[in-house]
């Protein structure tokens, strides 16, 4: 078991720091006493099975959920008693299955992102029209802009989430699983165009995935999580041992390099189909 | 975050702005196709009733002089006019609004409840408390209205899943039948309030005067104010709480205050009108067909289709029977109820 923190870097990026963290609904602790430093400039990945408390934490670090005890700092801030405006121009949260109204097209859609950045009355400006454009651009939706989003394809709808996204303008990007229900290939143009954004534009990004061996190929850092506590954290090299998968899911695997990315890839060791590793004891 | 790595050869680029601008146009003419149709409709309303009268005779009645029959009865369709326009508009933007905020395509507030809730109010007031003044008739009306929707929320929002839109519709349906029946139990034995001229049952807005029209605008321009205000943390809130809060809009706040809004308006209409239904359902649904998810679009579009919407209805009232009148509240039922069938047999129902 790893625990290897990145240093907070005095300058370069934003800090987002989280401080004996608890989380919990009704009388159910979902997340007990967490301390954590996120990669500023980096992209981070939390892992863990179902339940563990993954997109509880994504929610209360956008001030959703208040913490029960410990905090969530953002530069040294507190979140929960930032501005709700002031704190979604610094960082943004895409959550799992968003709703669309029904109807509403692309560009307006991704024009909604833009409202941390609008006052109650405020016309649509020019840095709002630069913001989308650009936005639409990156995620290569922008001759989708007058579709509405209800006639989209899967891979399309979650482009165009992001696209919302992007156009907040965040230095910070919470993303909770933006690969489900995407077929593989979809799911590795999502995350090439998480890594784009983390390249180009310095955005700390943060996403919750399921998928053990994208999350090592695509994450700079792994956060493993089990029972709403830190397993592990640090290189995906560090992280993505056979025994963090024993230990977390429950289950046995043999992690080797992977011949494309020299990152770790993990194999499943199940009972069937098992002939070259040694067999199940 | 400007490259663009994946971009696929062959794709136009288009220019966002010049489509956004485009639909800009697009809105502002269907905008403006419906103000004119509101002056048509406010001019047909005046000029057409269950009596005949010539242009002279209008021309006279609208400029205020009131000498023989038919002069008069144009005179007395001047306020009622205004009224059928101003409570159009009220509902139907009450209706937006509480669409809106419980992201129910159902919603409107005379199927939730909130109009006969004010209506049961007053109609107690009246019979119990000595109520006599118009102006108390609109603050206790805001009042019934307001407990009436809290119940039918706290209703709806029980068991799982919390306020559904069909749950919430059943809560709003079935709350709106029990009051219903209690104002015709609390009006029957008092001839002193059945014989008034509102309709505490069926909305009408026969009984149009220019005093009421000036007592229920400050409460009109209160209501409208806040469902303006809000207008934007609508659209957030049609994403969800969850993005909406990622986004900085205090989703709680926002429904409070567009729900207050849309309380006052309905109460503040009904109070003067009687319970009036479906305005606030057809209205806004069209809307959205017409320019889309915005509500700082929807907003406009609400107040002239909900204008246009009662003026021809009452129109339709007083020219189907002569010379009888059937009141407007029938005739928007009528209307009504088809549209609310087919918003429901929509696949799409379970949410905005």
């Amino acid at each position: 078991m790893t625990i290897n923190q990145p240093a907070a870097q005095p300058n370069g990026g934003p800090r987002l720091e989280i401080e004996k963290l608890t989380l919990g609904y009704g009388d159910r602790e979902v997340v007990h006493d967490l301390d954590l430093i996120i990669a500023p400039g980096e992209v981070t990945a939390i892992v863990g099975p179902n339940a563990c408390g993954k997109s509880t934490l994504l929610r209360s670090m956008t001030r959703l959920l208040p913490p029960r005890t410990g905090r969530v700092l953002l530069d040294g801030k507190e979140v929960h008693a930032t501005p709700a405006k002031q704190l979604a121009r610094r960082m943004g949260l895409l959550p799992q299955s968003p709703i669309a109204p029904e109807g509403i097209t692309v560009g307006e859609l991704v024009g909604r992102g833009r409202h941390p950045h609008q006052r109650v009355m405020s016309r649509w400006s020019e840095a709002d029209d630069r913001a989308v454009t650009a936005a639409l651009r990156a995620t290569d939706t922008i001759e989708l802009i007058g579709r509405t989003v209800d006639e989209l394809s899967g891979g399309q709808r979650q482009r165009v989430w992001i696209a919302m996204a992007l156009a907040q303008e965040t230095e910070v990007l919470l993303l909770d699983e933006p690969t489900t229900f995407l077929d593989i290939s979809h799911q590795v143009e999502v995350l090439d165009l998480l890594t784009d954004l983390n390249r180009s534009a310095g955005t700390t990004i943060v996403m919750v995935l399921h998928d053990l061996n994208l999350a090592a190929r695509y994450a700079d850092h792994l956060i493993a999580l089990h029972d709403g506590r830190l397993h592990s954290a640090g290189r995906p090299q560090e992280v993505l041992v056979p025994e963090l998968v024993q230990d977390v899911f429950g289950m046995r695997s043999t992690v080797i390099q992977d011949p494309i990315s020299d990152k770790p890839l993990m194999l499943p060791i199940g009972r069937h189909h098992v002939v070259a590793l040694d067999a199940p004891s | 975050m400007t490259t663009s790595l994946t971009s696929r050869p062959g794709s136009a680029p288009a220019d966002p702005a010049a489509q956004l601008r485009g639909t800009r146009r697009t809105r502002s003419l269907a905008l403006l196709v419906l103000a004119a149709a509101v002056l048509a409709a406010a001019a047909t309303s005046i000029v057409l009733g269950s009596r005949d009268a010539s242009w002279t005779d209008i021309w006279a009645g609208v400029s205020g002089q009131a000498e023989g029959f038919a002069q008069a009865a144009v005179a007395k369709r001047v306020p009622r006019t205004v009224l059928a326009a101003v409570a159009g508009a009220a509902l139907a933007v009450s209706g937006l609004v509480l669409q809106g905020i419980t992201r129910n395509p159902l919603a409107d507030p005379g199927i939730l409840g909130v109009n006969t809730g004010a209506s049961l109010a007053v109609v107690s007031g009246i019979a119990w408390f000595g109520l006599a003044s118009p102006t108390s008739y609109i603050w206790v009306a805001i009042l019934g209205a307001a407990l009436a929707s809290a119940f039918v929320w706290t209703v709806g929002s029980l068991g799982r899943g919390g306020a559904t839109p069909l749950k919430l519709t059943l809560a709003g349906a079935a709350t709106a039948a029990a009051l219903s029946s209690f104002v015709t139990a609390v009006v029957l034995p008092r001839p002193d309030i059945s014989e008034n001229v509102v309709s505490w049952q069926v909305g009408g807005v026969g009984g149009a005067t220019d005093d009421k029209l000036w007592l229920m605008a400050p409460f009109l321009l209160a209501g409208a104010l806040l469902c303006v205000w809000c207008a934007r943390g609508l659209n957030m809130l049609g994403l969800g709480d969850d993005l909406a809060s990622g986004l900085g809009e205090h989703v709680n706040r926002t429904r409070l205050l567009a729900a207050a809004g849309a309380v006052t308006l309905a109460g503040a209409t009904t109070a003067i009108t009687g319970p009036i239904a479906f305005v606030g359902l057809v209205v806004p649904h069209l809307g959205r067909l017409l320019i889309g998810t915005d509500h700082r679009w929807l907003l406009p579009f609400s107040v002239m289709g909900g204008a246009v919407l009662l003026l021809v209805a009452d129109v339709l009232g007083r020219v189907v029977a002569p010379p009888t009148e059937v009141d407007v509240g029938i005739i928007t039922a009528l209307i009504g109820a088809p549209v609310l069938i087919a918003v429901v047999r929509q696949a799409k129902v379970r949410e905005l």
